[in-house]
């Protein structure tokens, strides 16, 4: 093969602290994670948190009120200074692809290979187009290709330089559900074979489950939470994070012990402690999983709506106390709207928050 | 690294290029340029509340004459246009017949015709001593006066030649329309019991209003605008009126004031435009254009659809363009060497006023991409009010300051350095470029921000991800982008200025002719076979925006 440079691969991208803005409004405030070698991170959040404009301030795009971006120890923004966008070896797809439509596949994926020799640049487009199974499109045009297959033009340009870090703006928001579906995975097996680290930004839980290491959850312009999507659904740390990521209900409960509660659903013990005093008001995160239908269980419930999933049935139920939470049952237990139920509860992490 | 930096909304939407803020300066060039390009409009409409005694005389004598001919002359040819117009767009959108495809380019030929040209052809073959008439009385040995033939050279006359020309306006916009209408709209029309006429009066036809009424609005203006036609048949308008003051009785204030209301009827139509484009909007059923299936029209309605299109065309380009070509080819004086000079003249002042013109909008558009404050955009929608001024108004707009601004400089000049110095701005082809700059700034602008448009922010960013520095984005990406907009822009303006013909009889310097004003006088002087060459060869060049525009239209569809 071609004499590559080796991959200059991302040992550590910092934001240490950072608010974006513009005249004294931050968009973007009190910003601090930190993105491993070869780790997909997502940012991820309602529209109009701040998610993109963080992702253009690590890109070079926005200029930074505070705080600091740095990349490998190296300082790429701060309040006095910020590197241009073209200096800083980080990649980037955009939400509307942004193929260059005056050039050709081939010359779009080059495009950003000016310091290699062409016989180099051939051989760089020839293996991207490969690694993103579209070998042999190198001379069409952007606009004879697919929403899908432009943006795997478009990843593979961003990544044609081997950038130290790729930034992925809402890279599937534009394509049709089962488009994503067989895109998300292969993206995800394109970046971990070029051992790529990448920020994605999205407002799709599942898209950011399906591709990310750790996820940053994003709110008016903060970070509520950092982890792994195991941690955010089970631990989410902020009211916000519990309702945003999955579905679920607030029971009011009373802390009875240092892991356990009591509700509307009974005395329930946790695996943890929940760091809260006896007797204080609370309200628990039940989630759909958490309770389950049961015949032979005595507490009972009403069923209010339901849902035919495939593999389960989702059913509302209203509990004696009148409040309504989810409860999940087989496929084989199809009961109607108005009959009651039995149900069980399975809570192993207590999630809970002051009452309000 | 320049901080000054984008606004961009917490919703992450992309911002404007960031990449290219370091260019703080393009705001005011903005403003400045906006300022510069709307000065004559001030001028005219601050004069129009100076000076009564003017105003009083004019009241008394010649103003009810001008306004009721005006009208006149506006509401028969939106009779004219709506008929030419609207029939035409909803057989080729709708329906298909013989000669269904060629039809429907081929209607939008008589925009390649200025007014005045089909008004001279059609009175040289149709008056007294033209081919028509002399063949009538050779049959009938009749001799002057003892037969009744129609008066070309009447109101009546001007609203054919004008109806002719313009209904294009009315054809285009309410085409849009109709094809825009889903097939579904028809069908679901039809499934609840109506038929197709009764569809198309009771659905097509209100969904399409706004965007006819649009139509109409620009016909109307170019009604106003009209000089060389209500000129040469007579007619006294609100054009041959600010003439008359400003040429025969030398009266720059008159003149003035006249423009002013006529600037008044001419608000009225912007007013009514930008409302109906508004509406346009909530029309438009925003559901992706399905390809339509035509109604088949066959027996007598294909061939009464057919007549229908090929009507307007036969008459508003076929028979004139072959009476020129006629008249140009074995009539006309051979052409002469005056002649190149003067279709010189001509196409380097069309092509400097079209660069200025491409040049000003590209920085308008910049600034506008780059700054989006309320400042800018104002400006920008400023700079483009010119294309609903006629020619008149921004000749004598651009004539005022023009001329004060000599005298200063004169008595300045000759004051200090006693030097006697002639006029450097107002008799010049300064006024002319200016003048041109102001009506034609907007189509300049729109083919420019169209341009632009496709250049997406992103790409902005997606260079510069990938290693370009500002000025590499816009060799790179932009340039290329850009190239054919521009090119567009500046033919469109080429073309326009060609056809211009009442702010270059005003602005012209001395003895400068162009094919327009060489054309205007052969025919006042009766000469119309003279004409021909000239009047031909504008005809020919104005056929290229006519492609143009067909081409992006059937790339549309």
């Amino acid at each position: 093969m071609t004499s590559f440079p080796p991959n200059k691969i991302l040992k550590e991208l910092d934001v240490i602290d950072l608010a974006v803005g513009y005249q004294g409004n931050a968009v973007v405030e009190g910003v601090t994670f930190k993105l491993l070698e070869g780790q997909i991170g997502c940012l991820l959040g309602p529209s109009g948190c701040g998610k993109s404009t963080l992702l253009r301030a690590i890109a070079g795009f926005e200029p930074v009120m505070s705080g600091e971006i740095c990349l490998n120890d190296k300082t790429l923004s701060n309040e006095a200074n910020v590197l241009p966008p073209e200096q800083r070896e980080i990649g980037m797809v955009f939400q509307d692809i942004a193929l260059f439509p005056h050039l050709t596949i081939a010359e779009n994926i080059a495009f950003g290979l000016s310091h290699l020799s062409k016989s180099d640049k051939k051989a760089r487009v020839e293996e991207l187009l490969n690694l993103v199974g579209l070998s042999g499109y190198q001379e069409r045009y952007p606009h004879s290709l697919s929403g899908g297959q432009q943006q795997r033009i478009a990843l593979a340009r961003a990544i044609a330089p081997k950038p130290k870090l790729l930034l992925m703006d809402e890279p599937f928001s534009g394509l049709d559900a089962k488009l994503r579906e067989e895109l998300v995975p292969d993206i995800r097996s394109i970046l971990l074979h070029e051992k790529m680290s990448a920020i994605l930004v999205t407002h799709d839980q599942m898209e950011a489950f399906a591709m990310a290491d750790m996820i940053a959850v994003m709110d008016a312009g903060r970070v509520h939470q950092y982890g792994t999507a195991y941690q955010i659904y089970h631990r989410p740390k902020t009211r916000f994070v519990a309702t945003f990521i999955g579905q679920g209900d607030f029971l009011p409960a009373v802390v009875c012990g240092p892991n356990c509660v009591h509700s509307d659903l009974g005395r329930i013990q946790g695996e943890l402690h929940h760091g809260f005093e006896n007797d204080v008001k609370v309200d628990l995160l039940v989630r759909p999983d958490d309770i389950i239908h049961d015949d032979d269980s005595p507490s009972k419930g009403l069923i209010v709506s339901k849902w035919f999933r495939g593999s389960h049935f989702l059913y509302r139920v209203k509990l004696g106390s009148g409040h309504v939470v989810y409860c999940f049952a087989s496929s084989h237990h199809n009961h109607f709207i108005g009959q009651e139920i039995g149900i069980t509860v399975e809570l192993d992490h207590l999630v809970m928050f002051e009452h309000e | 690294m320049n901080k000054k930096l984008e606004r961009a909304s917490a919703g992450g939407s992309v911002s404007k290029a960031v990449s290219m803020s370091s260019f703080p300066y393009l705001k005011w060039a903005s403003v400045m340029i906006a300022v510069l390009l709307f000065l004559p409009v001030l001028v005219i409409v601050s004069n129009l509340f100076s000076g009564t005694e003017v105003w009083v005389h004019l009241v008394n004598t010649v103003l009810a004459d001008y306004v009721s001919n005006s009208l006149i002359l506006m509401l028969s040819v939106a009779m004219g246009v709506l008929l030419l117009g609207v029939p035409a767009a909803w057989l080729t959108s709708v329906c298909d017949f013989p000669g269904r495809k060629v039809l429907t380019w081929a209607l939008l030929l008589p925009l390649s015709m200025p007014a005045y040209i089909i008004a001279y052809t059609y009175t040289g073959l149709f008056d007294f001593a033209g081919p028509i008439q002399t063949f009538i009385r050779d049959i009938t040995g009749l001799g002057y006066g003892e037969y009744w033939f129609f008066e070309m050279r009447s109101i009546g006359g001007a609203v054919a030649m004008l109806s002719l020309v313009l209904y294009p306006y009315v054809y285009l916009m309410s085409r849009a329309a109709f094809l825009e209408q889903s097939a579904n709209t028809l069908e679901v029309s039809r499934t609840l019991g109506h038929s197709n006429i009764k569809s198309f009066f009771k659905l097509a036809l209100p969904l399409a209003r706004p965007a006819i009424i649009a139509g109409l609005t620009l016909a109307m203006m170019e009604v106003l605008a009209d000089y060389g036609t209500v000129q040469y048949f007579s007619v006294t308008t609100f054009t041959t009126g600010i003439m008359r003051t400003f040429y025969g009785f030398g009266d720059l204030a008159g003149a003035s004031q006249l423009a002013g209301v006529l600037l008044l009827f001419v608000c009225v139509l912007v007013l009514t435009e930008r409302y109906s484009r508004r509406k346009i909007q909530y029309h438009s059923s925003g559901l992706s254009k399905t390809s339509q299936r035509k109604i088949p029209l066959s027996g007598w309605k294909g061939v009464a659809a057919t007549l229908v299109c090929a009507v307007p065309v036969l008459l508003g380009f076929i028979l004139p363009a072959s009476v020129l070509l006629y008249w140009a080819v074995f009539e006309a004086e051979p052409i002469t060497w005056d002649f190149i000079q003067l279709a010189w003249n001509s196409f380097s002042l069309a092509l400097y006023a079209a660069i200025i013109a491409v040049f000003l909008a590209l920085v308008l558009s910049y600034a506008m991409r780059l700054h989006k404050s309320k400042s800018v955009s104002y400006a920008v929608t400023s700079a483009g009010m010119g294309y609903a001024l006629p020619g008149t108004i921004i000749a004598i707009g651009v004539i005022i300051p023009l001329a004060w601004l000599d005298h200063k400089i004169i008595t300045f000049v000759k004051h200090t350095f006693d030097v006697k110095i002639g006029l450097l701005l107002s008799g010049t082809l300064v006024a002319l470029l200016f003048a041109y700059t102001v009506r034609f700034m907007a189509v300049s602008l729109g083919a420019v921000q169209s341009g632009l448009g496709k250049v997406k922010p992103s790409m902005d960013m997606a260079g510069r991800s990938l290693g370009l520095k500002p000025m590499a984005v816009l060799r790179r990406i932009h340039f290329p982008l850009l190239k054919s907009s521009i090119l567009t822009a500046i033919l469109i303006v080429f073309v326009d200025v060609l056809k211009e013909l009442p702010a270059t009889l005003i602005l012209r310097p001395f003895n400068f002719n162009t094919l327009a004003v060489r054309a205007f006088e052969l025919a006042s002087d009766e000469r119309l076979v003279d004409a021909a060459p000239a009047s031909l060869m504008i005809v020919l060049v104005g056929l290229l925006p006519v492609i143009l525009l067909n081409r992006s239209i059937s790339n549309n569809h």
